[in-house]
Formats: C-alpha cells, structure tokens, sequence
C-alpha cells in the first residue's frame, strides 16, 4: 500500500516548523489580513441566515448517514455514472491513482493536461507523476498558477496563495510568465492586472489542449454527477472544452441524493469565500452528447480514508467538505500559517486527517498543534467536533508511545505519570505542594520565576510565573477552621 | 487490479462500518432533519426586487423589458457595442433584432466561439437570495461551452422562473437532474489575490439580465 | 444553601486567593461554603494531552468525594467543561457503568462560579466594589464549552465603580491552552502577544477572566514586559469591598 498525503510523511515536526514560520513577519502579516477579510465575511454571510443552525445541523445529519453506508452509495454511483457513459476506476492508494490517470493520459498520446484545482491531486502528488512520465501539467486555477510558477507549496486549502501578497505575485508573474507575448509590459501588483495577465496566458491554453483533470466537491450517488464549485471559470473551461475529462475524488465526497445539494450549495460558499453562492457551479453526468467531453472518467481514491473512517470518533474528519473554515478562525494558524503543518491539508481539519490519512505513522505532531480553543467546531459547516478528535488522537499517540520503552521513559510520560501520583490523594499532593514551594526557590528572582529547567523553559523565554504563594488554598481554609 | 482494489475498498468500508443486517437505509436517510427553510416567503415584486439587488451586488445587471423583447434586445446589445453573438439552436426567432448578426451554435469549433462578441440565452430558473441564473445544457439554452468562452452573456430570464431559496431551485431542478447545470452568480471573479474579489478571469466578464 | 467548593489543583497551589474570594461571595449571600479536603484534581491536564486512562482514578475519586453534595461550585471554566463534556466518555473508557452512572448524576449539580451566581441564584450584584478601570477576557472553555454568554460581565457591569471596557478580538484564544504552551511554546507566546496588545489597547488597568489558566498566562508576558497592567480572577474582583480591596 502506498498511501501519502502530499509530503507528510517527510515533514518536519509542527514545532520546529511553527518557529520558523513566526520569524517570517510577512507571511504573519498576509495570513491575518487575509484571513481577517474571509472571517468577517464567512460571519455576516452565516449570521444573516435565520436558518444556519439547521442547515450546519442537516449538514452533519447527511454526511454521517452517509459515511455509514458509504458502500451503498458508492456501488450507487457507480452504476448512475456508467449507465451515463462514464467511466469509474478504484485507487486503493495515492500511487494507483496516478497510474490510472497517467495511463488514461498515456492512452491518448496526451502531452498537456490542464488542471482545475484540487487539493486531492496535491495529495497524491499527481503533477510530479505525470511530470516524471513527460506530462506536463499546467494548473488553471489563479492561486495554483502562482504556487506552482512561484515554486511553492499551498498554504491554505481554499486561497492556496493566501500567504502571498499582491507585490509578490507581480514578481513571480514578471519572471515566470512570457509577458511580452501576451502584450503585457509594464506588469504592476493591481489585482485587476495580475488576473487579467493570468487571463491571457490561459486562455490559449483552455482552447487547445485536450484532456483536463479535476477534482470534485461533491459527487451525487443517485444521478452519478459531480459538483464542482469554483470562482473563475478556469472548472468551466476545464471541464466542458477537452475531449477527455478525469475526475480524481475522495471517496468521502459523496452525497445521497441531488436534492442533497440544496444544503451543501448554501453551507459551502457561505463558510469558504463568505459569498451568498460563489460565481460558478457545474454539475454534470457522465457524457452529455454534442457537449463536452466525449471520454469522462471517475477516479474513486482511498489513499487511507477506509482507514479514518474505521477509526472510531476520528471518522468524523471525512465529513469534511474543505471549506476552509477552520483553518480562518483558528488562532494558531493565524500566527503560523498553512506550511507548518507540513501537508496539503491544513490548520484544525490538517491536524486531525493528515495523521489519519497515515494510520498515525506520520505527521504525529500535528494532534498536539492546538490550544483546543473550539474556535474552529463553531464555524464548522458540517459540526466536525474537532477538539474532541484532537483529544482522541493524542490519546491513541501517547497509548502506543506508552507500549515502547523510550516511550515509558521520555520525560513528558514519567511527569505525567508523577503528576496522575500526586493527584491520586490529597496527602501526597499537600506534600508535592510544599516540596514545590522549596524547590522553587532556586528560580525565584525578584519576586517571580524567570526561568525554569528542561522542557518548562518554553515558558519562561517569554513569560515570567509568578511564585507559589507562602499558604495554599486549603492551609488557609484549615487555619480558618481552627480559628473559629 | 482495478477491481481488486474496488473490492477492497468495500469490504474496507463494510468492515469499518459493521451494520447490523437490519439496518435500514433508507429510513434513517428519511429522518434526517431538515429544518432549514424550503420555501420562500416573499411575493412576486419582493422577490423581483431582492433579485435585482443580488444580480447587482456581484456585477451583473439586470434590465426590465418594455413587453417588446425584440427591442429590449437590441437597444441592450446597442448599449454594449455587441454586434456578433451565438445563440443556443432553438432559441425564439421572433426575439432576435434585425440589427445584430445572430449564429446557431450548430457545434461551433472553441475558436468560433471565442470569435463573437458576446452570446445570448434563455434559462431554467433563477435564485433570488443569491442572483444566481441556472442554465441547462439543452437545445433550448445552449451547450455548456457556448455561456463559457464568449466574454458577454445575456440572458433571458422571466420573472415567474425566480424563485427565492437555493431549496426552491434544487426541488424544481429535479425533474432534469441528469443534465449538465451550471449556477452562474456574476460574471466571473477571483478572491485569490489577497482577499480581494477581482473581476474577469476567465468566463464571460460582463454578464446582462433581462427580465420578463 | 450549602456549597461545596471544588478549587482546582492549581487554584490550590498557586490562587489560593481566589478561593477565598469565591468563600466570601458565597458567604456574603448567605451561603454556607463546604470545602472537602480530600479532593485533588479534574484530570483535565491528563485528559487533554493524551492520557486518558489516568484520569480514570481522577474521575472516581472526584465522585467519590463530592457524592453528597447538592450543589458543587468551581472558579474554572475549563475544569468544569473537563467535567461536562468528558467525565463521562472517561467513565466509558474504564468500561464502568456504575462510575457512568454517577458521573451522570453528578455533572447537573456541577457548576462554574459565574453561572451559579446568576443562573441558580438570580443574583448580579453581588456587592463588589472596585473602582478601577477593567478588561474581560472570555476563556475559551467558558464561552465556547459552557456558553457561559455574558453571564460574567453581567456581574462586573453591578460591580460599584468599575470602569469595565470592551476587549477587541475577545473572542480569540490566549495560547494558553493546558501543555500546548510548553510543548508548542513559541506559537503559543505568539498568540499571547496579540492577546496582550488588545488588552494593553483598552487602557485597563486589570486584565480579568474566569479561569486563572488564562490569567497565568497574561500575566507571564504582562510581567515580563514590565507592563503596569495586572490580572486578576473575577471572584476577587466580586468578593472586592471598600473595607477589604482586592490586592
């Protein structure tokens, strides 16, 4: 089995990560403007909805049933998109599923494809296989043209270039893109300019080439369609404008019926872009004669989803519906941005499915990448409980670290474990109190603690602590008792 | 191999899943609640009116016919400067203006398309709460590709096809949801350059609403 | 009616005066304040950071203890959520339906010091005053876990001569967050920083909150910056009289 998520497996811990991308102060600067401008919007567009609560409530209620007989409704979809002139394939992992398509490609004589955005193909790692076997994959998306010219990685699930402002984008455009051809001199950073430079080169390119991927954002069990929602046009041109047409889709993705779509179609767009409906849905079933592709293809993809959603509370991650949401509120992403967490799958939903994804072999920092806040549970759309499965996946890391003898040992379990001793009656802990009030001493420099030994110095390198005071709560409570 | 991992993948989720065998599928999708709202509650010139306003708050614009479509057409198309434009194959002759040079799309080539200056459609139905307009691939409206590579789109929408919520849209949408759909909210646009949402990437930049 | 306070093993060791505080509202009302000297921890701390199992004996003894009481009380949000929304999955986890049933028998007569305050008894004013010029800081686990709402301002606003100012971007979380601050350290104090530059915007004199794992947490970059500001636990500021200021 050859699951991965993107680059996880390789990624460094969440921490060390983390302390590089604090020092960056530009890409602090652009994640919260960028994302102070969608939270307030994702807030009006969901406070003006007398109805919110229920759709976020039918939301989930649909997504569990679903994941409950997933097996139904993917045999179900199947046979609509087969009956409709598609055709379905089943990618056990990330490595099948680009063999499928690099052959459906190859099979074609295929040198060019264009891509609609998809955060799954960034899972699999689909452009460095095509790339490998002399595809050339040109993204279409106007974020994904900018990472991928730019050389980068995407920060955000939704706004992949969020962490770029509009200065850097100029210069990436400027080196990367043939300007003068396309009659642009002069470039500046104007949004209106940037996207109308990304325009042109495109558009020759939507014209001409012949087979396209996308993604989906939902794919209908009882029709066999696929919805995709996007903003640009790029789905569009993708989509309906070459002969071939692959869909790679998660197969947490699919919903029961079309009539489903009137909850997702309004809880998407509003928890994404904070838009009442973004520019443009496409929704589509299998081939449409005289429209659009003639070839259309459906990649169910694994890739470790079976796994999460064998894997208790944890289950509830496939609910997702990637709208980004979590990762705008979430304080932690604010200060540190998407690339830290090492995945294509970021912020609160990252911490919780990349790990997944992995079985827990990899990316096991990223559970403990949170205050659990729950900033992100009340914004998301389908009620994905996500500090309750940080919990339940810290709990699954440190029960096996605990099995292994370096785990038993490390610092932070023989302090957990003296901790749960004192704990485990108040006469040990009224002793462990009075040992920690002489102990202190050592670390007491005029009137408050400033630095503290072994893994406690996070602490004190910014903040101080202040001292334990002379009585604690229950001698003063006892001395109380004698003097009445 | 590919149904090896189809066979896989199912038991996976058979094994992750442990249904009694008395599960019942289709009556617990049954009771999922939906208590969110199914039908709108404004009359026909609120409703008009909140149209208006969405079409207009994401850069469409709406025009209000004279009860001559023939003119309303042409004086609109005037306005724009728009001579040339592609037509789905059925649309009404009788609507089209002498004064402007109208092509069926009888399988137009993408560079045919992307040669006019604009193209001209009917529609299934729109959504007020949103100013969204839903286009079916059909005779009557056109292939997907014709509403897509030209930069203008007008569009004919009568005031008895708005309904208020994205529900009311679904539900009627589901005697022809087999066929291609696409939910046009403005003409297109992109927030990807710091947040801020920029007109015209690709897709038609200018997008009219004439209402009957 | 009789209270028994549950202070929390850090209240214990290093807020004591926060107990008092809470004692002397409480009394002042006419309660009777009962304080079982047996208890020791929620296991919230254990819980959070992954080890479950051992605060299974945590859960047993905290039932154990507090088995009589009618009406339990603590002056923390977060070790009350602990209660709430996870005494009883522990209980399941140590496969003891004895211990779950208790459990749930227990948690509605478990409440923050806030909420029984204006929620059981009706009570806003509850005599304090403080004439000073105070900040807010709601703690993630009493807004988002208990919904506490404006319940605590609406004790400080009856508070006599407080000058209570709003605290912009309230709602965002402290980086305190249990062992998150030691074991992601550097995030953390990040998100410190921002939470200090709103307070310091108010122009307040005193940072409270009703949880003193957020006011730690204040304070520790307050005090280290040598700022004038200080924090305190928002029973002190309502047990607060003329005769007997805060410190």
């Amino acid at each position: 089995m050859s699951i991965h998520v993107g680059n996880a497996e390789t990624a460094r811990p969440f921490p060390d990560a983390a302390r590089a991308a604090l020092d960056d102060a530009q890409l602090r600067t652009n994640v919260r403007n960028a994302t102070n401008i969608i939270q307030a919007k994702r807030n009006n567009m969901t406070a003006e909805l007398a109805d919110w609560e229920a759709l976020r409530n039918a939301a989930h209620a649909i997504k569990t049933h679903t994941l409950r007989y997933l097996d139904v409704y993917l045999e179900q979809f199947e046979a609509n998109v087969t009956r409709e002139g598609g055709k379905v394939h089943w990618a056990a992992d990330a490595d099948e599923a680009n063999q499928i398509i690099a052959r459906i490609i190859a099979d074609r004589g295929g040198k060019e494809v264009i891509k609609v955005k998809t955060m799954t193909s960034n899972e699999v790692r689909l452009n460095e296989c095509l790339e490998a076997q002399g595809i050339t994959p040109i993204e279409t998306d106007l974020a994904d043209l900018i990472v991928q010219l730019g050389n980068q990685d995407p920060s955000h699930i939704v706004v992949p270039a969020l962490h770029i402002n509009r200065t850097q984008i100029r210069d990436i455009f400027r080196s990367k893109l043939p300007l003068h051809e396309l009659g642009i001199e002069d470039l500046t950073d104007d949004p209106s300019q940037l996207a109308e430079a990304a325009r042109l080169y495109l558009r020759h390119k939507f014209l001409t080439v012949d087979i396209g991927i996308s993604g989906a954002n939902f794919a209908v069990a009882d029709t066999g369609a696929i919805v995709l929602v996007e903003s640009e046009g790029n789905g569009r041109m993708c989509l309906t404008l070459p002969d071939v047409l692959i869909t790679l889709v998660g197969i947490e993705k699919i919903v029961p019926t079309f009539r489903d779509l009137e909850v997702f179609l309004q809880a998407l767009p509003r928890s994404a872009t904070g838009e009442r409906m973004n520019p443009y849905n496409s929704i589509w079933t299998g081939i449409a004669p005289g429209d659009g592709p003639t070839e259309f293809h459906v990649v169910l993809l694994d890739n470790g989803r079976t796994d999460v959603l064998a894997n208790g509370e944890g289950r509830e991650a496939l609910n997702c519906i990637r709208c980004g949401a979590c990762l705008n509120v979430c304080p932690v992403y604010h200060q540190t941005g998407g690339h830290a967490y090492g995945s294509v799958y970021q912020g609160p939903i990252g911490a919780i499915i990349t790990p997944q994804l992995q079985s827990l072999e990899h990316s096991r920092t990223l559970p403990f990448a949170s205050s659990l806040c729950g900033a992100c549970y009340d914004v998301c759309p389908v009620k994905i409980n996500i500090p309750e499965i940080l919990i339940y996946l810290r709990g699954q890391i440190i029960r096996e670290n605990q099995r292994t003898v370096a785990g038993k040992f490390d610092l932070e379990n023989m302090a957990m474990q003296a901790m749960a001793l004192v704990f485990a009656s108040s006469g040990v802990m009224t002793t462990a109190e009075a040992i920690a009030k002489l102990a202190q001493n050592s670390f007491v420099h005029d009137g408050v603690i400033d630095s503290l030994p072994a893994i406690l110095s996070g602490w004190t390198n910014s903040r101080d602590l202040m001292p334990i005071p002379e009585q604690s709560f229950r001698q003063w409570w006892s001395q109380r008792r004698k003097e009445q | 191999m590919i149904s090896d991992s189809r066979s896989a993948i199912l038991s996976r989720i058979r094994a992750a899943n442990k249904l009694a065998a008395t599960a019942e599928r289709e009556r617990e999708y049954g009771a999922v609640a939906r208590d969110y709202r199914i039908q709108g509650s404004l009359n026909d010139a609120d409703r008009l009116h909140l149209f208006d306003e969405r079409i207009r708050h994401y850069n469409g614009t709406p025009f209000y016919s004279t009860g001559d479509i023939k003119s309303d057409i042409a004086a609109i198309l005037a306005r724009r400067s728009k001579h040339t434009l592609v037509i789905p194959a059925e649309f009404p002759s009788d609507w089209l203006p002498e004064e402007c040079h109208f092509i069926r799309d009888e399988n137009l080539t993408k560079q045919q398309l992307d040669g006019v200056d604009g193209v001209l459609t009917t529609c299934t139905l729109a959504i007020a709460l949103t100013g969204t307009i839903v286009v079916e691939s059909s005779s009557a409206q056109g292939r997907r590709a014709a509403t897509l590579i030209p930069d203008y789109h007008l569009c004919v929408v009568r005031q008895s096809d708005i309904v208020e919520l994205v529900p009311e849209a679904i539900r009627r949408l589901e005697r022809i949801k087999h066929r291609p759909l696409t939910f046009i909210s403005g003409p297109s646009a992109t927030v990807d350059i710091e947040m801020t949402r920029v007109r015209g990437v690709h897709g038609p930049r200018t997008l009219d609403i004439l209402l009957i | 009616m009789r209270v028994s306070l549950f202070i929390t093993c850090y209240n214990d060791l290093l807020f004591p005066e926060t107990g008092v505080a809470v004692v002397k509202v409480l009394e002042r009302l006419g309660h009777t304040v009962l304080f079982r000297s047996a208890q020791t921890c929620c296991g919230q701390m254990h819980y959070n950071t992954g080890y479950q199992r051992e605060t299974v004996a945590l859960v047993r003894k905290f039932v154990e203890i507090f088995s009589d009481d009618e009406i339990i009380v603590s002056p923390s949000s977060s070790c009350v959520a602990m209660i709430r929304d996870h005494f009883e999955k522990v209980a399941v986890l140590a496969e003891e339906p004895a211990l779950l049933a208790k459990v749930k028998e227990i948690i509605p007569r478990v409440y923050e010091f806030t909420e029984l305050l204006v929620n059981k008894f009706g009570v806003e004013n509850v005599g304090g005053y403080y004439p000073h010029r105070v900040t807010y800081h709601p703690s993630c686990h009493g807004l988002r876990m208990l919904r506490l709402g404006d319940t605590p301002v609406r004790l400080l606003r009856k508070v006599s001569g407080i000058d209570l100012v709003d605290l912009s971007n309230a709602t965002e979380c402290c980086g305190f967050g249990g062992t998150f601050a030691i074991k992601n350290a550097e995030t953390s104090a990040a998100m410190l920083e921002d939470k200090v530059r709103c307070v310091l915007d108010t122009g307040a004199q005193v940072c409270t909150a009703g949880d003193n794992s957020c006011l730690m947490h204040i304070y520790g970059a307050l005090h280290r910056q040598k700022l004038p500001v200080k924090t305190l636990h928002i029973a002190q500021i309502l047990a607060s009289t003329g005769e007997e200021p805060a410190k």
